[in-house]
């Protein structure tokens, strides 16, 4: 009589109510049976999907960091600390950043606190974007508590590759990266110590733009980068967002005028899951595979990347309103990768 | 002797009373420097040295209840880890979901919450509930069958009677009518029969014994769940122990002014095994309830088949001792033993149906196990009389009654299993 009470063994046997409910003339035993009318039934609500309160945007802003690099987000006079452009004769620029690393707890969800590996205090790191022909150079300082490296999507040489055990900077350590931004499209930059599992999905990326010498069409520019926490370290995620926030964009839509095009730097560093993706609502999209040509290679609505793989998105909204966003794999999008954007009609010029 | 030992009790009286306000010093002393070393302790905290100063809390989070109803899931949270928890987020089937937690998402050293969820669940799926602390530590609990979980109505009263009904009082009942039957037994078969109930109540005591352990591993550690179920045995066997020889006693001086030929002692130990199987049954009962409620039961007719069978032997098990004195038996007192071993089954159904708690399992399931050991010491006893409880034990016909015994129940209990 062991009540083991498994799952298979109650399954298996017929319903209770076949001989009860015979005997209590007819009223049944099941749930469904019982007054409903004092209740709304959860399946009639509506908008129960998604986490409970709000991230405070002190620590980090998800809208800001949507239209900031080469630290536009920061003060004026701050700004210089972390980068500086000088022209060079031939009409490039020299662009020097100031990177560190450093651990810090950032909230990834309401109340959910992260033990992230960041680059400057922020994950994704702060967003480098140069024009092809520049000349990068950035000064890295660990202040983290485990050896990291800088690792550029991109030509460099090996020395600049940051991927080797020898390219190992230590706690406490610096090391200057240098390289010309080539060829021009949507990069990456991320840790590559080992294990690199760890280093990627603790918070250690960022965006590297890449533009071309004639630039591109004006657009309203906005940097996406899907990502994915493992908070009990089970090598699975808990928790998916684009710009580290969990839903953050359905709280706090991003805002972009009808008929004005929208050009999105979609970069996937989520780990963990093979492919991330992103579904946008009610119209099609161009897209530009790693941004590496300016004619687009295909037209559609949902686009699928790899982990480290990126892609330009354009498109210009026709309708004003809202217009969900998500991952197309729902399981990620019910985790926290859903938002909205948010159309407006242009103000009219005074 | 008496003579000679008073003066020194006395002696040492005096001396206790003339020490006077130094022995109560010596008891308080020592409480007074523990209460200072916990003080010391709590606020100037070598704790914080020991532990070291970046470790991470120790959580721990375990879900108590859990119930499905129309407007979705509700879960009571407890925390039974040594640190405070604080749950940030609610996923159900991998989805963040709006929820709201009656006392707080903040929960202490042994704190509680009940966390209502509005998750549009479905009727005979499984769903997972996950609770994600603001650490990002996960704890989860799996529904495996949802179903809604009965309210105190009179419909489900009815239900749990009746389950009661069927699994224990009838099937007990039933087996008490064997009684004229086995009074007209010769004494080696009556042998036999006492062996069979020893069987029986063996098998009982080890079932019992193996889902009350089981169910005290699941309780939240501070429970110390193993420590529980030994005592809450051990306790019954002993107060059934003294209530038995009480009652014996009893009965022994009544029918003595009655100037009856037998001492009533079969009375007693069929009163007792009653007893025990009441206990046993009220546990199982519990169990049968709230697997109901808490959706893992589809309860099958099977089932109830299996236990009705099984739970007839434990009638025959309440009237081997009184069949041994060969006694004209009142069909009155027959049903009181009778109601006495099956009737707790509905009160375990209804409570187990309604507000179970693990803790309760535990707690009843230890009892019965322990009066069940009273009784089988108690029938044992009985048997050898006089001889040897092992001459006794090594008869031909004790032993096959065992061994009957013990096949009886495994056979019908494969039926449950």
């Amino acid at each position: 009589m062991a009540w083991g009470l498994s799952r298979r063994s109650w399954l298996q046997l017929t319903g209770l109510g076949s001989l009860a409910g015979s005997v209590l003339a007819g009223s049944r035993l099941t749930g469904q049976s019982t007054d409903h009318r004092a209740h709304v039934p959860a399946n009639r609500h509506s908008h129960l999907l998604g986490t409970v309160g709000r991230v405070s945007p002190d620590a980090f802003n998800p809208t800001s960091f949507l239209r900031s690099w080469n630290f536009a987000d920061r003060p004026d006079e701050q700004r210089p600390a972390f980068y500086r452009e000088t022209p060079r004769p031939d009409g490039t620029m020299l662009r020097e950043y100031q990177l560190h690393s450093v651990d810090r707890d950032i909230e990834i969800a309401p109340g959910l606190f992260f033990p992230a590996w960041t680059f400057n205090g922020q994950v994704p790191g702060p967003t480098i974007r140069a024009t092809e022909g520049d000349r990068v150079k950035i000064t890295f300082r660990n202040l983290g508590t485990h050896p990291h490296t800088l690792h550029f999507h991109g030509w460099h040489e090996p020395g600049m590759d940051g991927s080797l055990p020898e390219h190992q900077v230590q706690p406490g350590e610096s090391f200057v990266y240098e390289f010309d931004a080539d060829p021009f499209g949507l990069h990456l930059y991320h840790c590559h110590a080992v294990p690199l599992k760890r280093h990627i999905h603790k918070g250690l990326y960022g965006t590297f733009i890449v533009d071309p010498r004639g630039g591109r069409p004006a657009a309203d520019e906005l940097v996406m980068v899907m990502n994915a926490f493992d908070t009990n370290f089970d090598a699975d995620n808990e928790v998916y967002a684009v710009n580290t926030v969990a839903n953050a964009y359905m709280h706090d839509p991003i805002r972009v005028t009808v008929g004005r095009l929208v050009r999105i730097y979609l970069v996937n560093i989520t780990e963990f899951d093979l492919v991330n993706s992103l579904h946008l609502h009610g119209m099609f999209f161009d897209v530009f595979r790693t941004g590496t040509s300016l004619t687009p290679s295909e037209k559609t609505d949902t686009v699928m990347l790899c982990q480290g793989e990126r892609t330009i998105i354009e498109t210009t909204f026709r309708y004003p309103g809202d217009f969900m966003f998500h991952a197309h794999q729902s399981e990620f999008a019910e985790l926290g990768w859903m938002g909205l954007f948010r159309a407006v009609e242009e103000r009219r010029a005074t | 002797m008496p003579r000679e030992s008073t003066p020194q009790a006395i002696g040492r009286s005096t001396l206790l009373e003339q020490a006077g306000g130094l022995s109560w010093l010596l008891v308080l002393l020592p409480l007074v420097l523990l209460a200072g070393l916990l003080t010391i302790i709590v606020w100037w905290g070598p704790t914080g040295a020991v532990r070291g100063d970046n470790y991470p809390p120790v959580e721990r989070l375990t879900f108590q209840r859990v119930t499905l109803e129309p407007d979705g899931i509700v879960a009571t949270v407890f925390n039974d880890g040594p640190d405070q928890v604080t749950i940030a987020q609610v996923q159900v089937d991998d989805a963040y979901w709006t929820f709201t937690a009656d006392d707080g998402q903040v929960l202490r050293h042994l704190g509680r919450t009940r966390l209502r969820i509005p998750y549009p669940w479905v009727k005979g799926e499984a769903h997972t509930v996950k609770l994600l602390t603001s650490t990002g530590v996960a704890f989860q609990h799996v529904i495996p069958v949802a179903v809604e979980t009965p309210r105190p109505s009179a419909r489900f009263l009815g239900v749990f009677t009746l389950i009661g009904l069927y699994v224990g009082v009838i099937p007990v009942l039933i087996g008490l009518l064997w009684y004229p039957f086995l009074t007209r037994l010769s004494s080696r078969a009556m042998d036999f029969l006492l062996a069979l109930t020893v069987g029986l109540l063996a098998f009982l005591f080890v079932d019992g014994s193996h889902d009350g352990i089981v169910s005290a591993g699941k309780l939240p550690e501070s429970f110390q769940g193993a420590v529980l179920f030994v005592f809450a045995a051990v306790g019954a066997y002993l107060l059934l122990e003294t209530v038995g020889s009480w009652l014996k006693a009893r009965r022994r001086s009544q029918s003595l002014a009655a100037d009856r030929s037998t001492d009533g002692v079969g009375w007693v130990l069929a009163l007792l095994v009653a007893v025990g199987i009441g206990l046993h049954n009220f546990g199982e009962g519990l169990a049968i309830g709230s697997a109901f409620a808490l959706g893992e039961a589809a309860l099958g007719t099977l089932l109830i088949v299996g236990f009705t069978l099984h739970n007839t032997t434990e009638g025959l098990a309440i009237i081997a001792p009184l069949a041994k004195e060969r006694r004209r038996v009142p069909i009155t007192d027959l049903i009181r033993l009778g109601l006495i071993g099956g009737a707790p089954t509905i009160a375990g159904a209804w409570l187990g149906g309604f507000i179970y708690s693990p803790v309760w399992s535990v707690l009843f399931l230890a009892l019965g196990v322990g009066a069940i050991a009273q009784v089988i010491v108690q029938i044992v006893r009985q048997m050898a009389g006089s001889e040897s409880v092992a001459v006794t034990m090594s008869r031909g016909s004790v032993l096959a009654g065992l061994v009957a015994g013990f096949v009886v129940m495994y056979v019908t209990g494969m039926l449950v299993g």
